[in-house]
């Protein structure tokens, strides 16, 4: 068993990476024209459908709201339906989609609406249209914040991929769970918490990083 | 004047206000408000033109409807003999590109450079990259910051930040330029730096200048015609230099006592009061411009009065290139010496306020 050990992390890791890539990739592709949609469709704002708006931040919030455990279990004829199968990493990456667009969606809303709402008035005195100002003026200077809003989102998604080991959706957290709980295994568990933790780190550190250097309204660019 | 008859348009009207007025629905119960009522203004064509009012008094909804921002409730704004509010998206967009704005707080990218700024607007109106350089680069000497191209706004004073919504608003070659408290955010000093600029743009790219602005000296420094708006009407406007040295309507007054030399000692503003008792002494300004400003006016007060006379208050000035002084003196309020101070101010041509009494 122990001579394993090294590989079963390596490749547990793997699969954790690639869920998480994965499920951040397409989440955040979807997330992001949600948000922008509910920070710009507003009354009065640049792609004014208040009721649209409504119901879409009604879904998001229906979605935010479902524990992640009760939401793999709920979709699991969805996931059926879209990898063939309800277990293992492909299939964890269905729910795991699922849960990053809404959460995504309202950090790229909370980023858009930080914006300076001057900023899109000088826009429009300058006869942008409003697509123009979403590409050239929102989506430019939210650029710190949508980098950090990022970095949040896989964060949560690496804490969200250990959960899916409990249904069978393979990564650190089935390791964790099948060797270091079910099969008594503490240092097992250890070396799962401890990968967890530098993979959480790195993540946070580049995205900080990142935004960072994105982020010019400090003197010091 | 009614507002649905359309007046003849003259050729040197940049922006005609016809009758606008503008009612904000209030969400809740507290029913409509009136920002504007019935304004009706011509902006001369080369003018910088001031609008100047407290705040809340309606002038920046006033701005806003120039180029489409706010659309009127009811009467008409032509920009160039064009009705604003009958255009399409289109339409606005279009306008919008023939007239610049420049902003209280600047309103620059924090993400982009000088360069990628002043480029914004021009980006927008789909010209392409060579053009915008060519374009850009006089623009940046134009305001005096060729040098700082590359830097991002953070990096800029704030003078130097209204340079750059100067030079970006000044892009695509506008006729007309719309300033929203361009200068209430700036010291002194900087103030007057920006107000030379707007002054020399003017004067060299023969662009009609609106401004809003609730300063005074803002006025004084820089226009050639001034609208005083107070609670959404117009109440005043003229030649600055006249509205300056004659004003008509008690907002404009209590404008105008705000500048220095025109503003009262606290200790005799304190103690002024409206009718006199025996040994009071009585506190007139005097107007004096064109002139009557050239001429050894205050021995001459003396010695016509005949009394002693204190000067509590004064300035001399310039406003719109014209030679301006206002003057507060005391000096008994008996019938004999007031009598003899009245023939004096109306033999010199003198323009005088009694402003009250003190003892």
């Amino acid at each position: 068993m122990s001579p394993d050990l090294p590989l079963l992390i390596a490749k547990a890791t793997f699969d954790t990476l690639r869920m998480v890539a994965i499920a951040g990739l397409i989440g955040s592709l979807i997330g992001l024209p949600i948000g922008i949609f509910l920070a710009t469709s507003g009354k009065g704002e640049l792609f004014p459908a208040p009721n649209i708006n409504r119901l879409v931040g009604l879904i998001v919030n229906a979605t935010r709201s479902t524990p992640f455990i009760i939401l793999v279990v709920a979709i699991i004829p969805f996931t059926r339906l879209v990898t063939g199968t309800s277990i293992g990493t492909k299939a964890a990456i269905v729910p795991l989609t699922i849960a990053t667009i809404p959460f995504f969606a309202r950090l790229v809303e909370a980023a858009i609406r930080d914006i300076d709402k001057g900023l899109i008035e000088a826009a429009r005195a300058m006869g942008a249209t409003p697509t123009q100002i979403v590409f050239k003026v929102l989506l430019a200077e939210a650029r710190p914040a949508l980098t950090l809003a990022l970095t949040m989102t896989i964060v949560s998604l690496i804490g969200y991929s250990a959960m899916v080991g409990a249904v069978g959706g393979g990564g650190l957290g089935d390791l964790g769970i099948r060797y270091g709980y079910q099969r008594f295994r503490p240092d097992v568990m250890l070396i799962v918490v401890i990968v967890l933790i530098v993979l959480v780190q790195l993540v946070q550190s580049a995205g900080d990083r990142l935004a960072r250097r994105f982020d010019k309204r400090s003197r010091k660019n | 004047m009614t507002a649905s008859v359309p007046k003849p348009l003259s050729d040197d009207v940049s922006v005609a206000f016809q009758g606008v007025s503008k009612c904000f629905a209030a969400s809740g119960e507290s029913g409509a408000f009136t920002a504007l009522n019935n304004v009706d203004l011509n902006v001369g064509r080369g003018s910088i033109t001031g609008i100047i009012g407290r705040s809340g008094a309606g002038k920046s909804t006033l701005i806003r409807l120039v180029n489409g921002l706010e659309k009127p409730s009811s009467g008409k704004v032509l920009v160039d003999g064009v009705d604003v509010g009958a255009l399409d998206e289109a339409g606005l967009r279009n306008l919008r590109r023939s007239v610049g704005m420049i902003f209280q707080h600047f309103n620059l990218l924090s993400s982009r450079t000088v360069f990628g700024n002043v480029a914004l607007p021009l980006e927008i109106a789909g010209i392409d990259r060579r053009a915008i350089e060519a374009r850009v680069r006089p623009l940046l000497d134009l305001v005096g910051l060729a040098d700082k191209h590359a830097r991002y706004p953070a990096e800029l004073s704030g003078g130097q930040k209204q340079r750059i919504g100067i030079a970006r608003a000044l892009a695509t070659e506008p006729k007309l330029l719309l300033s929203d408290e361009a200068t209430s955010a700036l010291d002194p000093e900087t103030t007057q730096s920006i107000l030379e600029l707007l002054k020399r743009i003017n004067a060299e790219l023969g662009l009609t200048v609106l401004l809003i602005t609730h300063e005074m000296e803002v006025v004084k420094a820089v226009t050639s015609d001034v609208a005083v708006i107070d609670k959404g009407e117009i109440v005043e406007r003229g030649h600055t230099f006249d509205v300056f040295t004659h004003p008509r309507h008690e907002t404009t007054r209590a404008l105008l006592s705000g500048l220095p030399g025109s503003k009262l000692p606290d200790a005799v503003a304190r103690g002024l009061k409206p009718a006199p008792s025996v040994g009071d002494r009585a506190v007139v300004r005097l107007t004096f411009f064109g002139a009557t400003a050239e001429r050894p006016l205050v021995s001459q007060l003396i010695k016509s009065v005949g009394a002693e006379v204190n000067i509590i208050a004064g300035t001399i000035d310039e406003i719109g290139g014209k030679p301006y002084g206002s003057l507060v003196v005391a000096y008994a309020a008996d019938a004999e010496t007031s009598g003899r101070a009245e023939r004096f101010f109306t033999e010199n041509g003198l323009v005088t306020e009694v402003l009250g009494y003190v003892a």
